[in-house]
């Protein structure tokens, strides 16, 4: 479709200009590490954040070429090199731009632009400036090699770079030694879903290398295993469920959700960008891309629908609790995620995809606010110090009300739309009880969110010091992802409302199934809308009259039911749990038993000097006998005649 | 060129050997001029070394060849040569060395005549073990190679050194003794030859076979190593000089693999098919113990010699999977291991040079005073937990992949050492690197110097070069491998090793 060889290679570039802003940022952060030049900061706020509006402007080029073409055109650039040749696999270096892609580029290069931006004011200053953008350049490079390669091992390497670069950034103040464990806990807990994820991988080549007749080996292409599904009927779910672990450690489900949370440690542009609008959404994005194997995996659906479900059950309540604006945050994100595997697992993926987008929107958005709240309080981030922000900063105050008015699913909002899709999709395709835990959700999330606003932004201010002043490249960005949180949720405004639903349209090569509502259930649709809209309002007045009108309330239900609040608040002690199960005994086998034990005394021990005493001790015994005394020789001469004789006269 | 092209292979073991003669005449108080000369002469060696690159064509039989009758009672050949497997272990030996002896002038002040001397003779056994192709030849390089090693780690070792030496020379010699023995009663068996080639040809019966592969095995386990012999790796790497850590971890443990492929397993392939169960469970034994053992070091040295005590147990559950795409995945991690191991010992020298102390508890925040240091450890980290676009990750998943497709539950639980390798790496770069500045006098250390930058450059542009474009590598191992599996089957020519054959030459 593309003439010009040049033009063909273009899809190469979105990637390669982000990388291009990390080489010249690394340097710069390399060269004047130790004496920072005024000049730099300059420097690198304009490398960092023109390359990714560039990578964005060229995300739309290729989106609005990939609108423009005919249904079901891929625009597939030519291979960059031939990154893996062995005798029974082959791999290329290369890229393929989908509907599924394209969105995602928007969304990655788009956020991460006005993050980008955002982040000049909130670092301005700090040490680390060249490094945290060469890092947050890395980064986009990374997830757009995520989104944009043409097979699982490209995937593979984006999937593991993101995670590199999570790893570097939410340890970027690492003079501080919890945030430099947060970090390693957060690459831990995501390689161990890797290692599922690698499992999978294996499991394609094992099914194809035993079946397929075919002398083609790029079978790690998505085309190829998309082309050749019907060889995996019998291995689909197992397969399924390794790719699952992966996503299940990159987009913090149970039972490796625990890294996220932590991850709040990296400076808060980094929380928006990778730990809540891009990164922690690669799990969904896997699934969805893979959606073909899935479909033949009922199995493997039923686990993620009731993964995500109890995931988003578990987050949201903690949510409630928590205290630090960016822990409620981070676990609201956790259950949201929860929510776009719910729509994974009962078929729709292009509902979990657009919830993925309008996420993006509004949590990136709430996650910039707390970044300004945090760095207009001088550092604050405990919520029992804020209060009475409105008037203070006003823009910020605006789009985080916005943002949580979406979030909450209180039409005609982004979240709406996207949330309430999901839960028609869970109604209609889901035994019924997914439905009311689904909707017990929404209820809870539009509750920890009035209840953060609240304390936040009404009321009286509680806290010491006098708010800074906020800049503009700060709210800027905000203000952007606000109209963003506001008006996101129009492109997949549903039939039933008298919209086109564009959005699943445009993915709904992603399953099968005929997507789009069914005209007999439009009934059922108004009416579970009108409920969910009230749902999602009543809980919002609840939490208003709770914390704003009546704060002693609450302090008479914390005490009323002290065990149950403790062990929400204290996150269901799951990391102390990891911790007495997994890693103590661990360590421990390892030191005790096997360094101290096996290593150092049985086999040096017993076995190594055990031979070497042997020897000691015989060539002692055996020396003995050359003692030197005459007697002693003839006594042993005689023994021996004796010996002989006695040997020659019985044989 | 004919004339290169035909004694290429003896010019580079030669060569080493007449250079050391030749320092002879300096005398020992010229420091400077020494170690100057003993790099020069590693520098010349490793564009000699080139030549081998850049002419190999990848013919599948062994090249370079060179044959001369040396013993002729005992039909005792000078027989030398190389294929796609040894070509780059050779490489790897002659880029190592010359960085290693650049680092070596700022480290090693006693007795440098000496140790130039030794330097340079190790360089031309080990590069005499990956060339010989007559059984003699290679166990007089073998057992060649073990005295300045020994020296190495006795001389410039730390403080229990003499402990590390006696027990590196007694597991070793208690190895190789065993396969002299064997070596001789191959003779005997095998029609009277020390000719790898023609041995090759032969085959002997079973019970010989397994004798024979038992005592090859034992020798070769021991220089791996496979657990449970590895036991003198951590002590050897902990007294040894950093040249001497990165020599042995970057090259020595590899004659063990490499012996594993040359000799164990094509000249015993019956006993071979009959151990192999078991030779897979130690090596998958080694990838999670080794891991798990290194987790809970308070050494460094010995926290990066427990890691090699897994990725090495990687490369044998690759090399012993027969399936050729984890085969080339464990002769490829071989030299990443060289690569990113080597690195991670000159890095650890790097510091130690400065504070004298390995102990990772008394650093922390070495990061905040020497930031390009930390950087090159970070990346030196990433290639060694198998980041991708760096050597480990191509060489891990090769390995892994390939091994899936015969041998799969082992191949799940040695998987495991992908999260290991990082939780104990990370760990690592986490105590020391991260959280306050708390090492004595942090403030005023150094960060690297030119010097020193320019010794680890090379290393890191390598780790990423065969992380993004392995191709030039992994091309010219197909054959080597092609031949061994052909040589592992002879019997069944009908079905499996055609059949693999042919699935290679498809393309």
């Amino acid at each position: 479709m593309m003439e010009s060889t040049f033009l063909s290679y273009l899809p190469y570039c979105v990637a390669g200009f982000p990388l291009l802003g990390f080489v010249i940022n690394t340097l710069v952060a390399l060269l004047w590490a130790k004496n920072q030049k005024p000049g730099s900061e300059a420097l690198v706020k304009l490398v960092g954040c023109l390359f990714p509006i560039l990578a964005f402007i060229l995300s739309l080029i290729c989106f609005s070429i990939l609108r423009n073409s005919p249904e079901g055109m891929v625009i597939s650039p030519p291979a960059l090199f031939r990154w893996i040749d062995t005798a029974l696999l082959t791999v290329d270096f290369r890229f393929m731009i989908d509907p599924l892609t394209a969105t995602m580029m928007l969304v990655v290069t788009g956020v991460g632009s006005l993050i980008h931006i955002y982040a000049t004011g909130y670092m301005h200053g700090d040490q680390g400036f060249a490094r945290f953008y060469a890092y947050l350049n890395l980064f986009l490079f990374f997830m757009l090699l995520l989104i944009m390669g043409n097979n699982l091992l490209v995937l593979f390497v984006g999937w593991e770079g993101v995670g590199l670069c999570s790893y570097l950034l939410i340890g970027f103040w690492f003079t501080d030694e919890e945030k430099a464990k947060c970090g390693k806990k957060a690459f831990i807990v995501n390689r161990i879903g890797d290692f599922g994820f690698l499992l999978g991988i294996f499991l394609v080549m094992h099914t194809f290398l035993s079946q397929s007749q075919s002398s083609d080996l790029n079978f790690l292409d998505y085309s190829f295993i998309a082309q050749h599904k019907d060889l995996f009927l019998s291995e689909a779910t197992l397969i399924a469920l390794c790719f699952f672990a992966g996503a299940a450690g990159k987009s913090a489900q149970i039972p490796l959700y625990v890294w996220l949370p932590d991850a709040m440690a990296g400076p808060t542009p980094v929380s928006a960008l990778i730990h809540a609008a891009t990164m922690v959404t690669a799990g969904i994005f896997m699934i969805a891309r893979l959606y073909f194997l899935y479909e033949l995996a009922p199995v493997a659906l039923q686990v993620v629908a009731i993964i995500g479900l109890l995931t988003a059950l578990m987050a949201a309540s903690i949510a409630l609790t928590q205290t630090d604006i960016k822990k409620v945050l981070a676990y609201s994100t956790v259950s949201q995620l929860g929510y776009m595997f719910l729509a994974l697992g009962v078929g729709a993926p292009q509902a979990a995809i657009f919830h993925v987008v309008t996420h993006a929107f509004f949590k990136a958005c709430l996650f910039l606010c707390a970044g300004s709240v945090i760095y207009a309080l001088h550092h604050q981030q405990d919520i029992r110090h804020m209060g009475g922000l409105f008037k203070k900063i006003p823009v910020t105050s605006l789009a985080f009300l916005v943002s949580t008015i979406a979030i909450a699913g209180i039409p005609p909002l982004a979240g709406f739309f996207s949330k309430d899709e999901i839960l028609f999709h869970t109604f209609t395709h889901a035994p019924r009880i997914f439905y009311i835990v689904g909707f017990l959700v929404s209820g809870l999330t539009s509750f920890y969110m009035f209840r953060l606003f609240t304390l936040v932004f009404l009321g009286k201010y509680r806290g010491h010091l006098e708010p800074h002043y906020l800049p503009l490249a700060m709210d800027a960005p905000i203000a952007i992802l606000a109209v963003l949180a506001l008006v996101g949720g129009f492109i997949g405004v549903p039939e039933v409302l008298g919209g086109t639903n564009r959005i699943s349209h445009w993915l709904a090569f992603l399953s099968t199934e005929i997507h789009g509502e069914e005209v007999a259930h439009h009934g059922t649709e108004l009416i579970l809308m009108g409920i969910s809209s009230a749902w999602a309002l009543i809980t919002a007045f609840m939490a208003f009259s709770l914390y704003l009108k009546n704060p002693e309330w609450t302090k008479t239900l914390k005490e009323k039911c002290q065990q149950l609040y403790n062990l929400v608040s204290r996150k269901y002690y799951v990391d102390e749990i990891y911790d007495g199960i997994f890693v103590r005994p661990l360590v421990w086998l390892s030191h005790k038993f096997f360094w101290k034990g096996m290593d150092e005394a049985i086999i040096d021990g017993v076995m190594v000097h055990g031979f070497a005493d042997i020897s000691l001790v015989a060539s002692r015994i055996i020396s003995r006998f050359q003692s030197g005394f005459l007697g002693h020789y003839v006594v042993f001469f005689v023994l021996g005649l004796i010996g002989i004789m006695f040997y020659l006269a019985v044989g | 060129m004919e004339l290169i092209n035909n004694h290429i292979l003896t010019i580079l073991i030669a060569f080493p050997v007449v250079v050391s003669f030749v320092f002879l005449i300096i005398p020992r108080e010229e420091k400077k001029l020494l170690m100057y000369l003993a790099g020069l002469s590693a520098l010349v060696e490793f564009i000699f070394s080139l030549h081998l690159y850049f002419y190999f064509k990848n013919t599948g039989s062994f090249e370079f060849i060179e044959i001369k009758p040396w013993i002729l009672t005992w039909k005792i050949n000078y027989f030398v040569g190389v294929d796609g497997v040894s070509l780059f272990l050779v490489l790897l030996i002659t880029f190592l060395m010359p960085l290693v002896l650049w680092s070596a002038c700022s480290s090693i002040k006693v007795r440098v005549k000496e140790f130039v001397v030794s330097m340079l003779i190790l360089e031309s056994s080990m590069i005499g073990v990956f060339c010989a192709l007559d059984l003699f030849l290679f166990y007089v390089f073998w057992e060649v190679m073990l005295v300045p090693m020994y020296l190495l780690i006795g001389v410039w070792g730390g403080k229990n050194r003499i402990y590390a030496t006696i027990k590196f020379f007694l597991y070793t010699m208690a190895g190789s003794v065993l396969m002299l023995v064997a070596i001789l009663f191959l003779y005997y068996q095998g029609g009277n030859t020390f000719n790898l080639v023609e041995l090759y040809e032969h085959t002997l019966g079973f019970t010989a076979q397994l004798w024979l592969f038992l005592a090859f095995a034992l020798a070769f386990a021991i220089k791996v190593p496979l657990f449970p012999f590895h036991t003198w790796l951590p002590d050897a790497h902990v007294e040894a000089p950093t040249s001497g850590s990165v020599i042995l971890a970057g090259v020595l443990l590899k004659m063990g693999t490499y012996g594993f492929f040359r000799f164990a397993m094509p000249l015993f392939p019956e006993a071979f098919d009959l151990l192999k169960p078991y030779l897979v469970i130690l090596a998958v034994i080694g990838i999670v113990y080794g891991a798990l053992v290194a987790m809970v070091q308070t050494d460094m040295k010995k926290l990066i010699a427990y890691s090699s005590v897994s990725h090495l147990g990687l490369v044998m559950l690759g090399l012993f999977s027969l399936n050729p795409t984890g085969m080339q995945g464990a002769l490829y991690q071989m030299l990443n291991h060289g690569i990113s191991t080597g690195v991670l010992f000159l890095l650890v020298g790097v510091l130690y040079d400065r504070t004298h102390s390995r102990e990772i508890s008394l650093y922390g925040g070495i990061a905040k005073a020497m930031p390009i240091y930390a950087t090159f450890f970070l990346l030196a980290t990433m290639a060694s937990i198998g980041l991708p676009l760096t050597n480990g990750f191509v060489g891990e998943f090769l390995t892994l992949a390939g091994s899936f497709q015969t041998i799969q539950i082992p191949t799940i639980i040695g998987a495991t050492g992908i999260v290991l390798s990082a939780v104990y790496m990370l760990w690592l770069v986490e105590r020391v690197f991260f959280g306050k500045l708390k090492t004595p006098g942090g403030q005023t250390l150094l960060d690297i110097t030119r010097q020193e930058f320019l010794i680890l450059l090379p290393f890191i542009i390598l780790i990423f070069w065969m992380g993004i474009y392995p191709k030039p590598f992994l091309s010219k191992m197909n054959r080597p491998i092609e031949n061994l599996l052909i040589q592992l089957a002879p019997e069944q020519t009908e079905e499996g090793p055609v059949q693999i054959h042919e699935e290679i030459h498809m393309r």
